[in-house]
């Protein structure tokens, strides 16, 4: 417990603790939502691919000294592209698409990156470094988020259609392929930002495992984008704390906070119904409402 | 009137159908029929724009049917979707205003009313907050076509609306079916029982890649065409004992 206090206490003192503070929750946030139209939409791969793909594209924007967003916004949408491309224009299906893009890019960013700079950076980029972010980070970070949050409240309706019945979205003229790449450029954005928090490696469980946690709460899907986030959120500052107090990699700490959080929703959220305490009570409910009469009741009417 | 013409589908070089002519009539409720494979599907598709299409042209009224996207409603087949989705009935009928809406609009008070009453109109008001995995396959597809109710649409094509459901939700099908028949809308049905093409069915196409026969059910619904379609053998089990008995 003291060592609670101890991290609030470092945090009222220490502005590089209040900073990692503000983008964890901001990446926590904004990966929640992204992340619950990623697999809603069976895109868990293509979410794992594309914060892999964008590697190159940072370590072009390090030699060029442009913003890592746009070396990474490019990449990370050409990955897409190909993807795409290769799984449309040839019998190959696109998880191995994916498959063979991803790791292309992925080898390549490797490369560049050992050219570009030294080891100690390309640590932080595998791992995240979340006690170093600067005020710049900050501000790129709160930028992506109103992005998703601007893009996801504009976009609601098309979100909602297009992952559960793309056909039908075609059938009245939405362009469904443009709003696939939108996404994947907001998706991009969010891996970026994400990469300072919880690394390039573990982007892809900041992305998923808050959203199938709030999965498993809620039937309905505007109240899985808040849960969503929340988890992100909570996962992000208890990843946090452990990283502080432990001296833990904060990536680690972060994606395991998430998946503790996981396996309690999975050992007791209703939908999952894996320790039924809540069930019984429902199904006897229902049941009363049948018109079927129990051998047990029929008995009791015979006395 | 929804006319196709000249119509060709090919999937890498494997024709589906051929320089396709058929018609489709407002007020009437047009089935297709045909055995599997026979490209039924794939003329709905094409009709929709879903599948590319060598050559071709549908027009409706004499104009592009392109210009028409959204007085189209589709019913497709359920197989593909994924019902743990996240979604109720309610927003899932809703859906049908998407289109109108366009985009940057959501529904308001007017669009959840057309909803409520879609729903009503099928007979599952009390399930809107349900989620869509706790219907039946036949409740299901009751859904899909309150959302064609709300979509308000000319055209309404259905892929294959009765398979695997049960007889009320049937019913209460073929009931808004024939209600919308009655106000002058084109409906299309793609459809595989053939005990019931004269019950269901105002006109009639009659496919094995490529129209066999297309028109008024007396007209096209004969041992012929069947013969040409499926088998003798279906035919003389379908026909020759009511040929007989006139």
């Amino acid at each position: 417990m003291s060592s609670v206090v101890e991290f609030f206490t470092a945090l009222s003192r220490y502005d590089f603790l209040q900073s990692a503070l503000i983008t964890a929750i901001m990446v926590g946030i904004m990966s929640g939502i992204i992340g619950s139209f990623i697999i809603l939409r069976g895109m868990s791969l293509m979410g794992d691919a594309i914060s892999h793909a964008v590697l190159p594209g940072v370590a072009v924007a390090y030699m060029l000294g442009i913003n890592v967003l746009i070396g990474a916004s490019v990449f990370g949408i050409l990955a897409a592209m190909l993807i795409g491309f290769v799984a449309a224009h040839s019998k190959i299906k696109t998880d191995t698409s994916i498959g063979v893009v991803f790791s292309a890019f992925y080898a390549l960013g490797f490369i560049l990156i050992s050219m570009a700079e030294s080891s100690t950076n390309l640590h932080h980029i595998l791992f995240g470094n979340i006690l170093a972010v600067s005020d710049s980070d900050i501000m790129t970070t709160a930028v992506v988020l109103g992005i998703v949050l601007l893009f996801v409240v504009a976009f609601y309706k098309e979100l909602l259609i297009t992952s559960f019945d793309a056909t039908y979205a075609q059938t009245y003229g939405l362009n469904v392929q443009v709003l696939h790449y939108g996404l994947m450029l907001v998706l991009t954005l969010v891996t970026v930002s994400a990469l300072q928090t919880v690394g390039i490696i573990l982007v892809v469980a900041m992305l998923i495992t808050p959203a199938a946690t709030a999965y498993l709460w809620t039937d309905k899907l505007s109240t899985m984008l808040v849960l969503s986030a929340l988890v992100g959120v909570v996962s992000s500052i208890t990843g946090l704390y452990f990283s502080y107090t432990l001296n833990w990699a904060s990536g680690p700490a972060i994606v395991l906070v998430a998946a503790g959080l996981f396996v309690v929703s999975f050992i007791f959220s209703p939908k999952q119904a894996f320790i039924k305490f809540r069930a019984p009570a429902k199904a006897k409910k229902n049941a009363r409402q049948l018109p079927v009469i129990s051998a047990q009741q029929k008995a009791k009417e015979v006395h | 009137m929804l006319a196709i013409t000249d119509l060709t589908v090919a999937y890498d070089d494997t024709p589906v159908f051929a320089d396709v002519a058929v018609t489709f009539n407002k007020g009437k409720i047009t089935g297709i029929i045909g055995p599997n494979g026979a490209g039924k599907s794939t003329l709905i598709k094409a009709i929709l724009g879903l599948v590319k299409s060598q050559s071709g042209a549908a027009e409706y009224d004499g104009e592009p049917l392109k210009h028409f996207q959204k007085q189209i409603a589709y019913v497709e087949q359920r197989k593909d979707l994924d019902l743990t989705f996240p979604v109720d009935v309610f927003t899932l009928t809703e859906t049908g205003t998407y289109g109108r809406l366009g985009l940057f609009r959501n529904p308001g008070k007017k669009e959840q009313e057309e909803t409520r009453s879609a729903l009503a109109q099928v007979g599952l008001e009390e399930y809107a907050q349900r989620q869509i995995g706790n219907l039946s396959g036949g409740q299901l597809q009751r859904v899909f076509v309150a959302r064609a109710i709300v979509q308000q649409a000319e055209i309404i094509i259905l892929d294959e609306p009765f398979v695997g459901i049960d007889l009320q939700s049937e019913t209460a099908i073929m009931k808004i079916l024939k209600q919308w028949r009655d106000e002058g809308k084109t409906i299309i049905v793609v459809h595989h029982d053939l005990n019931k093409v004269s019950r269901y069915f105002d006109d009639l196409v009659v496919m094995n890649h490529g129209i066999i026969d297309y028109g008024p059910v007396q007209a096209v619904y004969n041992s012929k065409n069947i013969e040409q379609a499926f088998s003798a053998d279906l035919s003389s089990v379908l026909f020759t004992a009511k040929e007989v008995a006139h």
